[in-house]
């Protein structure tokens, strides 16, 4: 689906404290890596201008020059010194974007699944999936996680991307600088629905985040509307709860699936294919391959009633 | 042959003409290293064709976002065999077609060290591609990525029998390189004609004797992963299995410690093109030919310490990964170095504007902008903002296409008329080459800017609404077609040429390594008789008594 509150997506978009640095390193090997392309091609069409064989050449053979020592030594110095700036630049740069984890807890772990992320907070008590919060201005620690194949994190205006690797925690820094819903996407081919394993992240004011993580916290009321009565029922009794979790209902507690306790929170269904609404849970739940051919959840078999009362439940949990 | 005279064969100018080449059976059982090179290249371009439709099958589904011209499950099958098949049965065959067929008329000898160990290369390579395509058949083909990653690649993720396939042939096509490696190697150490040291071998040879270090010592460690994962995959080790000790991470160790190098093993040769081409049609001497011969040195040991660049991202923590960053800066170095020697070279001279000449400088453009969005992965940072994003996919097609495609395809043209006897058409060719200049920056360039805005690798589709995304993509699939369209183009020259090509002649291009003082196309055993080598060029020295290692000038 087309997130159209979404940030402008690209690189140079700066959105972390991180990305800042990352940016300045870029603009300056880029002017360079630039200033020696045009270098390349001006000799090069100086040499075409310069030295085609006359028409009326007499076949003789130009001067066979072996070599120049001097120029060679230009040739070698120069691009040495450049890439020693680089080096340093580069150091530099990594120890501040980077700067050793230690022992420190992260405050959001993520974990990729085939094809969705699982988001935990470990020291506010919150998990979610697909759709996160960052509160603005904090320098926050994400640590990395697979339950399955390798995945790579990757929200754009963040800049740096980190992969998540079974048995290999990895970690990464940032510091959103900027409100607003940035974008991104697994970055590390993970199979069939690799491409649409999309990352929302929502950068909101300190107090936003706190309201966030508040109703986060919530175990959302029990349906009294009937349908949704009905819904909660067939979703128990029905497949859906050997894989997913929802808080407050003691029948729903697998771990497979997205943790949907706040499902109707969320902008988006399947990882940000589908906008969140009743209309678009039912038909994802008759048959999710239509909408993201390979995704594990298999198609349910529900009646349009079934579905209706189920989406209605779904929908219900704020 | 009944023996007796060593003088039986009659002068022919042709390749279809020549008495020993007649019939099929001539073909299939020969250890004529001339035959096994012509096999190699006809292979690799025969596979081109299949590796750029899958190209071009890719760039079809990824016209349009959320469109649907394949299912995900054959686009990943697709993108996995186009990678696949343009490294391991296009690339190396193509540059194995090279070397075995131009090293030992370089160097002035009768054929490879091994004859037999060339055919054998060459069979296990042929045997091994169609093993691997014959999986289509057998229920599905690997779709892991050319990479293949664990856990993705286990039986777990994907348990069609594609990725055995794909280790088992590689496998074996892997033994086929190291066997033709180890026969390059031994071929340019013993067998060179009297008086060329190895500092008078043509830079070419001198670049395939580097190539040859190369594969014998980065091949192992792709053939041992691929024994693991095969074992994993089969008699249920857990080499790379972390739920129980094993290391995802040693895989990418294992496949990058071979791949790494295999991107220098993939160059080199087209850099030897083109040190070949570049000097023959500017009239003059490589420039500064021993620093080129030793940067070509710097960069077969470096290329082995730079592997961890494909794992910046994969937080590895300081140390190892600024150790590697050092490393991969300093590769720029000598490569560099032969860029501004290949401009030194034509600086002075007297142009030809040859199809092959017009390929090595477009070469040179491309080669260059693909070295140095190089440099943007080596520098860390800059790694992490654009690894697995469609920016790697532009960069490594600079290379192989616009550096290696283009500097072989200069070949080509230039030894076209040793091979056959016959010069390739300069109209077509023209034709051919401005095409592949537009096809190729037109469906490449623009993949640079789709990295930038955020648009990772390997994807069967993308989200509506990403800016620039669709039509950016719109833009590269329509060149992609101009791309194709231009390598039929080649394909046909090449076919065309050999009926209705000129008669070529010994040395048409006044060329002045020791194959051009052979037939064109050579006799069996290539040379009447071979001429004391004393310089870097014997048949200037044949054609002025002295001069070929140029002038000093400090």
């Amino acid at each position: 689906m087309d997130i159209k509150n979404a940030d402008f997506t690209s690189i140079f978009n700066v959105a972390s404290l991180q990305n800042r640095h990352l940016v300045d390193l870029h603009w300056f090997t880029l002017a360079i890596c630039v200033l020696i392309a045009f270098v390349v091609t001006g000799l090069l069409i100086a040499v075409i201008a310069k030295f085609r064989t006359p028409e009326n050449d007499d076949g003789s053979e130009p001067r066979q020059v072996q070599g120049n020592i001097r120029l060679e030594i230009i040739w070698t110095a120069i691009p040495l010194l450049i890439v020693t700036v680089l080096g340093v630049l580069t150091a530099i740069v990594m120890l501040v974007v980077n700067p050793p984890v230690g022992n420190k807890q992260p405050d959001v772990v993520v974990i990729g699944h085939q094809w969705w992320w699982e988001y935990r907070y470990p020291k506010l008590g919150v998990t979610t999936a697909n759709e996160f919060y960052l509160p603005v201005g904090k320098n926050t620690l994400f640590e990395f996680r697979s339950a399955d194949v390798v995945h790579s994190f990757w929200v754009i205006a963040f800049g740096q991307k980190m992969d998540a690797i079974p048995g290999h925690p990895t970690n990464m820094w940032v510091h959103p600088i900027k409100t607003g819903k940035f974008l991104g996407t697994c970055s590390e081919y993970c199979g069939a629905q690799h491409g649409l394993m999309r990352i929302i992240a929502n950068v909101v004011p300190q107090e936003e985040f706190d309201t966030w993580i508040e109703k986060q916290r919530a175990v959302p009321e029990q349906p009294t509307d009937p349908a949704a009565v009905r819904g909660k029922e067939l979703f128990n009794s029905a497949t859906c709860v050997e894989c997913h979790r929802v808080a407050g209902n003691e029948d729903a507690q697998a771990l497979i699936g997205p943790d949907l306790t706040h499902i109707a929170q969320r902008e988006t269904l399947g990882t940000g294919v589908l906008a969140n609404n009743t209309e678009n849970l039912k038909k994802w739940m008759q048959n999710p391959q239509t909408f993201k051919p390979g995704v594990n959840m298999p198609k349910m078999r529900l009646t349009d009633e079934e579905a209706q009362d189920i989406a209605v439940y779904l929908e219900s949990l704020k | 042959m009944t023996g007796g005279t060593i003088h039986t064969h009659k002068p022919v100018n042709w390749l279809a003409e020549v008495p020993e080449y007649q019939g099929i059976l001539s073909w299939l059982t020969s250890i004529d290293h001339k035959q096994l090179g012509i096999l190699y290249i006809l292979s690799a371009f025969g596979f081109l064709v299949v590796g750029a439709l899958m190209g071009l099958t890719i760039r079809l589904q990824l016209m349009f976002p959320m469109s649907h011209v394949v299912s995900q499950e054959v686009y990943n099958q697709i993108f996995t065999m186009h990678g696949t098949t343009m490294v391991f049965f296009v690339g190396m065959p193509l540059l194995f077609g090279f070397a075995v067929y131009l090293t030992p008329l370089m160097i002035g000898a009768r054929d490879m060290a091994f004859p037999r160990l060339n055919s054998f290369g060459y069979w296990v390579y042929l045997f091994g591609a169609i093993m691997l395509f014959f999986s289509f058949l057998s229920g599905g083909a690997p779709a892991a990525g050319w990479f293949a990653y664990p856990p993705l690649s286990e039986k777990g993720y994907l348990f069609n029998n594609g990725q055995n396939y794909w280790a088992l042939s590689l496998f074996v096509t892997g033994i086929g390189s190291v066997a033709t490696g180890v026969n390059l190697i031994v071929t340019i150490l013993t067998m060179r004609a009297p008086g060329m040291t190895l500092k008078r071998v043509p830079l070419f040879v001198w670049m395939i004797l580097m190539d040859g270090f190369l594969v014998v010592f980065s091949l192992p460690a792709l053939n041992a992963a691929l024994v693991m994962i095969l074992f994993d995959r089969t008699l249920n080790t857990k080499f790379f299995d972390a739920t129980v000790g094993g290391s995802p991470l040693l895989w990418q160790h294992f496949f990058w410690f071979f791949g790494h190098p295999e991107v220098y093993i993939l160059i080199l040769p087209g850099w030897g093109a083109i040190s070949e081409v570049i000097p023959v049609f500017s009239r003059k001497l490589l420039f500064g030919a021993g620093v080129m011969a030793a940067s070509t040195v710097a960069i077969t040991f470096l290329s082995f310490g730079v592997w961890v660049h494909h794992m910046f991202a994969a937080g590895l923590g300081f140390a190892p990964l600024y150790i590697f960053a050092v490393t991969s800066l300093l590769i720029a170095v000598p490569t560099g170095i032969k860029v501004w020697s290949w401009l030194a070279t034509m600086w002075g001279g007297k142009l030809r504007f040859t199809v092959a000449m017009l390929h090595a400088m477009a070469f040179l453009i491309q080669f260059t902008i693909g070295g140095l969005s190089g440099v943007a992965f080596a520098v860390i940072p800059l790694d992490w903002q654009l690894t697995d994003s469609y920016f790697v996919v532009a960069h490594f097609h600079y290379v192989l296409v616009g550096g290696m495609l283009f500097s072989l395809i200069s070949g080509v043209y230039y030894w076209y008329p040793k091979v056959t006897g016959r010069m390739m058409s300069e109209t077509l060719g023209k034709w051919q080459f401005w095409l592949m200049v537009f096809g190729f920056n037109g469906t490449f360039f623009v993949m640079h800017i789709l990295g930038v805005l955020g648009m990772p690798r390997r994807v069967w589709t993308y989200p509506l609404g990403m800016p620039g995304w669709a039509e950016l993509n719109f833009f590269s699939s329509c060149w992609s077609f101009v791309l194709v369209a231009s390598m039929l183009l080649f394909l046909y020259n090449l076919v065309w040429s050999f009926y209705h090509g000129k008669i070529a002649g010994p040395n048409p291009w006044n060329a002045w390594t020791l194959e051009w003082l052979a037939d064109s196309p050579p006799i069996g055993e290539n040379f009447e008789r071979v001429p004391v080598v004393r310089s870097r060029r014997p048949l200037w020295d044949l054609q002025f008594g002295s001069g070929g290692d140029g002038e000093h000038h400090a």
